[in-house]
């Protein structure tokens, strides 16, 4: 929103005040200032000034050679303006001056000499106009400074509009001078109206409130004889500086009262709407509002109408039927207030965001209608004395806010500023903020003013607040609390999750990425990864965005297969959320996940599945001191290679899979590279315990190693293999490792048992006896036969 | 005898000067010094001169051999010394420069951040928590003292899902959890990954990080709010930080502020990253709610307490100079494989 300070000064008094200064002690104190424009400053010299004569210039089909008499001499003058005409008063710019910062110099336009120039209404900054120059209609003599009579020169400032959301009292010029009252220290003065008790005896403007649960409030007054229709240049200059667009007296007073008291006002012309009903309808219809559009108004849509015929969404635009018209002369004036939650979603079902139901959105004051009303009057009857009032100012009120009185304690502003702020500063902050305040001993007894108490002021904190930010935030004294201090330790979880970043990135050389919590239809479909059904989002934005994702390693691919540049061998992995369907109490049953991902064109499938499985164990050896056990499994998703998945388990707990990919899918990203992926349920690891570290006392005497050469059973499993050596290897058996593997013609293992004992030095006959009478029969039962 | 002693230091000087290695010195000890030497053959011949000669022979023999000895010493030294040079000067400059070839992983720059401020907490006494990324409406907004049609909510585009629940559009989500938790007093951060349902572009991403942080007592006040936001801004910044409030409005706090710290690119003397005003808003923060602490179980009679909503996703390109926040969500390895270690 834009604020002229031209306008604040009507209602408080800033002389002597750094304007600038004051504007940003409004940010500290209010609301976000954005930018603060000085217009007119660099505008110099230009003065009410009459065409004498004009003469068609000799060169030029579109240009003058004007005499003009700007109060001290005649001046020549080129002009290309299409208006020109003999005895047209104007705002000339002397030489020497300047225009908006542009320098005014004596000219040869053409072959004549220029000593100044005419300037048009977007020239001087003060409108849009541009069609050519600035008529001035107003009596004023000749030679007068235009700065002197029209406020050319103001500061504006434009406030965000996301910082007023909580304050309906700031969304005219009125409200927000009362801020800068508050933090002047200078009174705010009353609003010039007129006494429309006066009209009391007149017929009432018949208003029937039939949606009483949606309109609080409708006061509406009848007005005849308007001969004026065009606004004051300072009130044009005004709206402008403000964002607006003069149009035409009557809606230009209407959105001038808008944006000095807040109070949005619709003014119909009388001819088409002489009494009004507020009401929904029954069934959808549509609508033509005043812009041209025809809207679709639905039964929730509140509507202002005339004898049953719709005439103006309430709270954001009225009818083309019922518009003012330049030869409009009377008018029945409308000063309502809407439910705020009422006009936002009408405005939302309809597209349509106005002034009007911005502010009313915010829920504003419903007693300001009337003084409103009154104003509209007070400016109309200065501007347009003919005008003749023929209603009462009638009014319907059928819903009210409660009155909000609140009570608090010194030692309660003490406690939750942490700063010492007077009783007397306290009076007077509330004070100047409209609030009632009575102030018995240490107890204050304060009253909400009706502009705050739609929504905005309700408790005791909120008192805190207005306290606090006219005090100031840079003039806080700061300090620790006296808390007492307990250790933290960080969570379990935490700790997992950091010491898996750690490994993978530091001994592992992977990098960690980011990904989305969605599938992606277009990406997962390229690589003939199949989206499965999960829980969607209802109001996604982007189409291929829809299903929550169910699992980390299709995302992760996708993020593979976009970086194929980065080398010939890289990892990724991410720690994120995964939604595994829903709960039995239908919320999402949401799991924290690691997923893995290599790609390595340096070495085979099997390396690097076996780097993989290496990371995993390792990764649970060091957070758990546990083994984690691989079983085989069908594929369960479609990008998963049917014979190499396998489920990876702790404890007999499932934690996750390993796998390498589907021809289909790995052939999408590349047909040359290894591809292997992995995906571990961080939320059940932290449910498993730690075990102690196992320790052994070494033997003091030497043990025996025996090497045995195993033929490959493709039916039996190494784990298998190791396990019936390990049940038939005796008590003195204690380590069995893999020293060979050979994968040829015949493919065969060699494995290295480790036999000791703690207190004897062994003998080869016990050795050969365990393995050949224990070992090597129950191998070959089991189909491993010794090589010979 | 003379004479023979006389031709063996003849000898060995001559050979002593062709010695030109350490190989060729043993060869010299041996000929001289060794068993089966010159200087072990006049000891033979000792035994067959006549007595009265011996021991005067003998000392003249001694002294030849001490005379051998301290030359092959010296000998052995000199060429030791130049063989030591030789391979001194022969040895390879190696180009240190080169550039290396280990391999190394990559953190996510918000997990760097995000552990550094997490330290940062922790060193202050607050537990830092982790939280579910999908909520209902009550967490997201209901506890938070944001009913239904709060105009509150159309600040937050909310994804919305088809059982009901919601993805979280603000890490404030968690607090009413992490009241019903602990209960007061309590210091809680607990950072988060967010979601606003949005158009994305080089200043707005749908799924960001915030990381939100919580302290109830007795008597937190305003002032204790900003020592505490200054604090912690100075040391993730490793600076002494000027920060400033100004009011905020947010359902949950109450009063509410934006706090701003000194733009960092211009020191706070206004440049276009800071709109010329010299400050950036960095995070909202606020006394929390009467009403949020009555839903977390707490009294508010009794108890006060602040809360702030850190932006790590923004503090990550504030930090890193990230300017497009796409980056974070890309998996572009040739941005993130920059972040290589904590």
């Amino acid at each position: 929103m834009l604020v002229s300070m031209n306008w604040i000064r009507d209602f408080v008094d800033l002389d002597g005040f750094d304007l600038d200064a004051l504007i940003h002690r409004f940010t500290l104190s209010t609301a976000e200032v954005e930018e603060i424009f000085h217009y007119g400053e660099n505008t110099n010299n230009v003065v009410v000034a009459q065409i004498v004569s004009i003469e068609n210039h000799p060169n030029s089909k579109k240009l003058h050679l004007l005499k003009i008499d700007a109060g001290d001499k005649i001046y020549d003058c080129v002009c290309g303006a299409p208006n020109v005409r003999e005895g047209m008063k104007v705002a000339f710019a002397k030489e020497g001056g300047s225009v908006n910062g542009f320098a005014i110099t004596k000219a040869t336009i053409a072959g004549y000499d220029s000593y100044g120039m005419c300037c048009s209404e977007a020239e001087l900054g003060i409108s849009a106009d541009n069609s050519g120059i600035m008529e001035i209609t107003d009596d004023l003599p000749l030679g007068t400074d235009l700065k002197s009579v029209y406020d050319i020169e103001d500061v504006v400032f434009e406030v965000d509009n996301k910082s007023l959301t909580n304050r309906p009292d700031l969304w005219g010029h009125y409200g927000i001078a009362r801020e800068f009252a508050a933090l002047t220290g200078n009174p705010l003065k009353p609003i010039e109206r007129v006494d429309t008790s006066v009209y009391k005896d007149l017929p009432p403007v018949a208003i029937d409130i039939q949606d009483t649960e949606h309109c609080y409030r409708y006061s509406g007054m009848k007005v005849e004889n308007i001969t004026e229709h065009v606004s004051p240049v300072n009130m044009r200059i005004r709206l402008f500086y403000c964002g607006s667009r003069a149009i035409n007296l009557l809606a230009d007073l209407t959105n001038y009262l808008m944006m000095e008291v807040g109070q949005p006002m619709h003014a119909f012309d009388r001819r088409k709407v002489d009494q009004v009903e507020v009401k929904r309808f029954d069934a959808p219809f549509t609508f033509k509002t005043l812009d041209g559009n025809e809207r679709n108004i639905d039964e929730n849509t509140l509507m202002i109408c005339s004898k049953g015929e719709p005439v103006a969404i309430a709270g954001i635009m009225g009818g083309l039927d019922s518009e003012i018209e330049d030869d409009t002369t009377s008018l029945l004036l409308e000063s309502a207030n809407f439910d705020g939650v009422c006009v936002r979603k009408s405005s939302q079902r309809l597209g349509l965001r106005t002034d009007a139901s911005m502010r009313y959105e915010k829920m504003i004051d419903p007693e300001i209608t009337v003084v409103a009303i009154e104003r509209f009057m007070k400016l109309l009857m200065d501007i347009d004395p003919d005008v003749q009032v023929i209603s009462s100012l009638s009014d319907s009120y059928v819903r009210q806010y409660d009155k909000i009185e609140l009570t608090f304690d010194k030692a309660y502003v003490d406690r939750y500023t942490g700063i010492e702020i007077s009783d007397e500063q306290i009076i007077n902050t509330l004070t100047a903020l409209g609030f009632g305040v009575k102030h018995e001993g240490t107890g204050f007894d304060v009253t909400v003013p009706s502009w705050r108490a739609t929504k905005d002021v309700t408790i005791k904190a909120d008192i805190i607040e207005e306290i606090t930010r006219i005090y100031g935030y840079d003039n806080f004294k700061i300090t620790t609390t006296l808390s007492p201090l307990r250790p933290v330790r960080k969570s379990i979880n935490k700790t997992d999750e950091y010491y898996v970043k750690d490994l993978l990135v530091e001994k592992f050389k992977l990098h960690e990425i980011h990904s989305y919590i969605w599938a992606d239809y277009k990406k997962f479909g390229e690589l003939n990864i199949e989206v499965e059904d999960n829980v969607k989002l209802l109001n996604s934005i982007n189409p291929d965005h829809v299903v929550l994702r169910n699992c980390m390693v299709p995302t992760l691919l996708t993020v593979v297969n976009e970086n194929k540049s980065f080398g010939t061998e890289y990892g990724v992995f991410e720690i994120a959320r995964v939604i595994d369907g829903v709960k039995e109490d239908g919320a999402c049953n949401e799991r924290k996940k690691l997923g893995v991902v290599m790609l390595s064109r340096d070495c085979s499938e099997k390396t690097l599945f076996f780097r993989l499985r290496d990371m995993l164990s390792l990764l649970i050896a060091n957070l758990r001191h546990k083994t984690l056990h691989f079983n085989h499994v069908e594929a369960f998703h479609n990008w998963q290679h049917p014979v190499n998945t396998s489920e990876i388990a702790v404890d007999g707990v499932k934690l996750g899979f390993i796998s390498t990919l589907h021809p289909l899918t790995a052939f999408k990203i590349d047909k040359k590279a290894a591809i292997v992926c992995a995906e571990i349920d961080m939320d059940t690891l932290t449910g498993i315990e730690k075990a102690e570290l196992d320790f052994t006392e070494p033997s003091k005497f030497p043990g025996i190693d025996i090497d045995l050469t195993i033929l490959r059973n493709p039916d039996v499993t190494y784990s298998r293999v190791a396990e019936i050596i390990r049940d038939n290897g005796g008590e003195h058996l204690n380590s069995v490792k893999v020293t060979d593997v050979y994968d040829g013609l015949i493919s065969s293992i060699t494995l290295r048992l480790g036999f000791s004992s703690p207190d004897k030095t062994l003998s080869m006959n016990e050795i050969q006896d365990v393995i050949f009478g224990g070992i090597v029969p129950e191998l070959e039962k089991s189909g491993i036969l010794l090589k010979k | 005898m003379e004479k023979k002693i006389a031709a063996i230091i003849q000898d060995f000087t001559e050979a002593a000067k062709t010695a030109s290695d350490s190989a060729s010195v043993e060869k010299l000890r041996v000929k001289f010094l060794g068993k089966k030497g010159d200087i072990a053959e006049l000891m033979k011949d000792l035994k067959s001169a006549p007595a009265e000669q011996k021991k005067e022979f003998g000392q003249k023999i001694n002294q030849l051999k001490k005379e051998v000895e301290g030359k092959l010493t010296d000998l052995t030294a000199a060429i030791e010394q130049k063989e030591l040079e030789a391979l001194i000067n022969s040895a390879e400059c190696y180009d240190v420069t080169m550039p290396s070839r280990v391999e190394t992983g990559s953190y996510h720059p918000i997990t760097l951040i995000q552990r550094e401020v997490e330290d940062i907490f922790a060193a202050m006494g607050f537990t830092i928590e982790d939280y579910d990324e999908i909520v209902d409406d009550y967490h997201c907004f209901e506890a938070l003292n944001i009913p239904k049609h709060h105009p509150a909510r159309d600040m937050q585009d909310t994804y919305y899902l088809d059982n009901g629940q919601l993805l979280k559009t603000h890490t404030s989500a968690a607090q009413n959890a992490i009241m019903r938790k602990y209960g007061a007093p309590l210091r809680a951060i607990f950072p988060g990954r967010c979601f606003r349902n949005e158009a994305i572009d080089a200043c707005h991403e749908n799924t960001f990080f915030q990381m939100e942080g919580i302290m109830i007592d007795k008597d937190i006040s305003i002032s204790n709010l900003i020592y505490f936001m200054k604090t912690m801004l100075s040391e993730v910044f490793q600076r002494d930080m000027q920060v400033r409030l100004r009011p905020g409005f947010f359902p949950f706090v109450e009063p509410g502020f934006e706090l701003d710290i000194s733009c960092q690119v211009c020191g706070g003397t206004g440049c276009p990253s800071c709109k010329n005003s010299g400050w950036l808003e960095l995070c909202p923060c606020g006394m929390i709610h009467p009403n949020v602490l009555t839903a977390g179980g707490i009294d508010p009679e009794e108890y006060t307490g602040f809360a702030f909503g850190l932006g790590l996703t923004r503090l990550a390109m504030m930090k890193y100079g990230v300017k497009d926040i796409r980056t974070f969500n890309s998996g572009n390895l040739k941005a993130l494989s920059q972040f290589e270690s904590l």
